[in-house]
């Protein structure tokens, strides 16, 4: 084997090699601190790891409501330009089915993390954790998914148990 | 061989000489009255006969051309949230101009400075990491030209009567493109990927705070994170200065202004995998996590808002066909609302989960027609009627309408947009 064959053959084995295996330098950069913040740490399972201390009340929750969101939602919350919110729990099999967060939304976590980070639309993560509970306890409180005179916090938001808790049905992964 | 060099480099002395002289005005071409024997007075263009418009440091499609643009939908009280469809019926070949991608905003477009901009990537990893867009340009690079589709996408197809706008407008929230970038596989490898991992909350740096849950099993198949779009870093309404790119599957998965990947157990459950995107069928339940978008196809050509003005006369009738699942195999055309079929051409390059181009050429005798295509996968799935998607499904799915689209064809040439015959 001339030593210019083996050159080439070296170069053809490396080249192939190469594109199975790309050569690059990895520049990820620690980031254990940062991890850890508050900033990088927004979303909430339905377990509530994650959820933030404080508390807010139903009745509070209303007076929030009118100031922030009834101006896209309704003074009900319902009929406004943006989603309703409220009504229609069982209506989701009958002849004319609206999805509101009473009646279609499995967890009441999703409420909180979708408030937090996205309402008022004009001024995400301008809501404090007390102000983000309390609308949680507001909306819940109106179809009687929690009583009317109840109070959320870290430890009951989890617990609440949605009317469609059991509707949706995975189709991922496909068979 | 020396000699030869310098007298081009005389030559090049010379006229950048001259150059300059005229650069600075001192010798100027002198101002030529058209002489009234000229041959061609007027029988010539008037722009053969006089100098064209300057360069451009960017180039803007023909002033002739300003009716093609991505049509507007917005909400009045929160302009950010909505759509812009991409024009399919003014476009031809199978590549989207960036300019008209189509847009669907959540709460409008972030101005990201991407010098302030990072991706974290944490969770259930060896060690969490982050890179600056910097850092993420040096990494190596692949290609994918493939579609992206909003699960809402043809939406109004549901609704009891077919609405009457033109193809793009009704079916445009899909676009075509060549995205280039980083498969996120690498990047997930170098912060070391935990057993327990299986799912990964992508979220975006938008005023939407948007996040979603994805199987960690798509990312480290053919996911990338994407940097350019079109050969040019991707537009702001894209998600500059970065994006994810799931080819084949449902556009919010595809995260704009990608800020983190979090590597977890089980979905977050946000607002866009469980109260949007998810599909309610006739019994109340809904079917979730509905990732692939199915092969479909579409009539761009002739279509609403056009007419056809000979008759009889030949047309190309023209469209485009698309599969989440894989590559186009067949594309069928009817002229009679589906009672007969025939073959369309297909146009290659013929690449998986991208569009493909398909034409006929049809010789139309004035009849009343009614035009459909019907679109088959490499999987063997065949696009369905409205009608079968409909008992499927029901009507209040909203997401994932994938249906046959029919274009009536009056006498007169006029097109309107039908449910079959």
């Amino acid at each position: 084997m001339s030593m210019a064959y083996k050159l080439l053959l070296l170069i053809l084995l490396f080249s192939s090699y190469a594109m199975a295996n790309p050569v690059y330098q990895k520049l990820g950069i620690p980031a254990d601190e940062i991890s850890q913040q508050a900033q990088w740490n927004i979303s909430i399972p339905p377990s509530g790891k994650g959820l933030p201390q404080g508390q807010g009340s139903a009745q509070k929750g209303a007076e929030i409501f009118a100031m922030q969101c009834a101006a896209c939602h309704g003074p009900q919350a319902i009929g406004g330009s943006a989603e309703p919110l409220m009504g229609e729990v069982g209506s989701l099999g009958g002849e004319y089915p609206e999805k509101t967060v009473a009646s279609y939304w499995p967890y009441a976590t999703t409420l909180f993390d979708y408030i937090r980070r996205a309402m008022p639309i004009n001024a995400p993560f301008s809501l404090t954790a007390d102000e983000v509970y309390s609308l949680s306890a507001y909306l819940l409180s109106q179809d009687g998914i929690i009583p009317a005179n109840s109070t959320l916090n870290q430890d009951s938001l989890p617990k609440v148990i949605m009317p469609n808790r059991d509707g949706f049905i995975p189709v991922y992964p496909i068979p | 061989m020396t000699s030869k060099v310098h007298k081009n480099r005389r030559r090049f002395l010379q006229q950048a000489a001259l150059g300059s002289v005229l650069a600075t005005g001192a010798m100027s071409l002198p101002i030529v009255s058209r002489s009234e024997s000229s041959e061609f007075p007027d029988s010539l263009p008037e722009w053969m006969r006089e100098p064209g418009g300057d360069f451009s440091n960017y180039g803007q499609p023909s002033t002739h051309e300003q009716q093609v643009i991505r049509w507007i939908s917005a909400n009045p009280d929160a302009p950010g949230n909505g759509v812009s469809w991409t024009p399919l019926h003014d476009l031809q070949g199978t590549i989207t101009p960036n300019g008209l991608h189509y847009e669907r905003h959540h709460n409008g477009v972030p101005k990201i400075d991407p010098n302030k901009h990072i991706l974290l990537i944490d969770g259930l990893v060896e060690q969490p990491l982050q890179f600056s867009v910097e850092s993420l340009m040096r990494y190596p690079m692949e290609s994918r030209i493939c579609f992206i589709e909003c699960g809402g996408n043809s939406n109004s197809g549901w609704r009891s009567t077919p609405i009457q706008a033109k193809a793009g407008y009704a079916h445009g929230l899909v676009s075509n493109t060549e995205w280039t970038g980083v498969p996120v596989k690498l990047l997930l490898e170098e912060a070391g990927i935990k057993k327990q991992a299986l799912w990964v909350i992508a979220e975006g740096a938008d005023a939407a705070g948007l996040n979603i849950s994805i199987p960690l099993e798509k990312l480290l198949d053919d996911a990338l994170l994407a940097l350019y779009q079109n050969g040019e870093r991707i537009r702001p309404e894209n998600g500059y200065p970065m994006r994810l790119v799931l080819p084949g599957w449902e556009g919010v998965l595809n995260v704009k202004w990608l800020r983190q990947l979090r590597l977890v157990e089980e979905p977050i459950m946000s607002r866009d995998e469980t109260a949007q995107y998810t599909e309610l069928q006739t019994d109340g339940s809904a079917r979730q996590f509905t990732f692939i978008n199915e092969a479909k196809s579409l009539i761009t050509s002739p279509s609403l808002g056009m007419m056809l003005p000979d008759s009889p006369g030949i047309y190309q009738i023209s469209g485009l066909a698309w599969s989440g699942r894989g590559k186009i195999s067949r594309v069928e055309i009817s002229t009679d609302g589906g009672e007969s079929w025939t073959d369309a051409e297909l146009h290659g390059p013929i690449l998986d989960k991208a569009f493909t181009r398909f034409s006929l050429a049809w010789h139309w005798q004035g009849e009343y027609a009614v035009l459909q295509s019907r679109a088959t996968d490499e999987t063997g799935y065949v696009q369905p009627t409205r009608e079968a998607l409909v008992s499927q499904r029901g009507r209040y799915g909203f997401f994932h309408y994938n249906a046959i689209v029919s274009w009536e064809i009056t006498e007169e040439g006029d097109i309107n947009h039908v449910y079959g015959l």
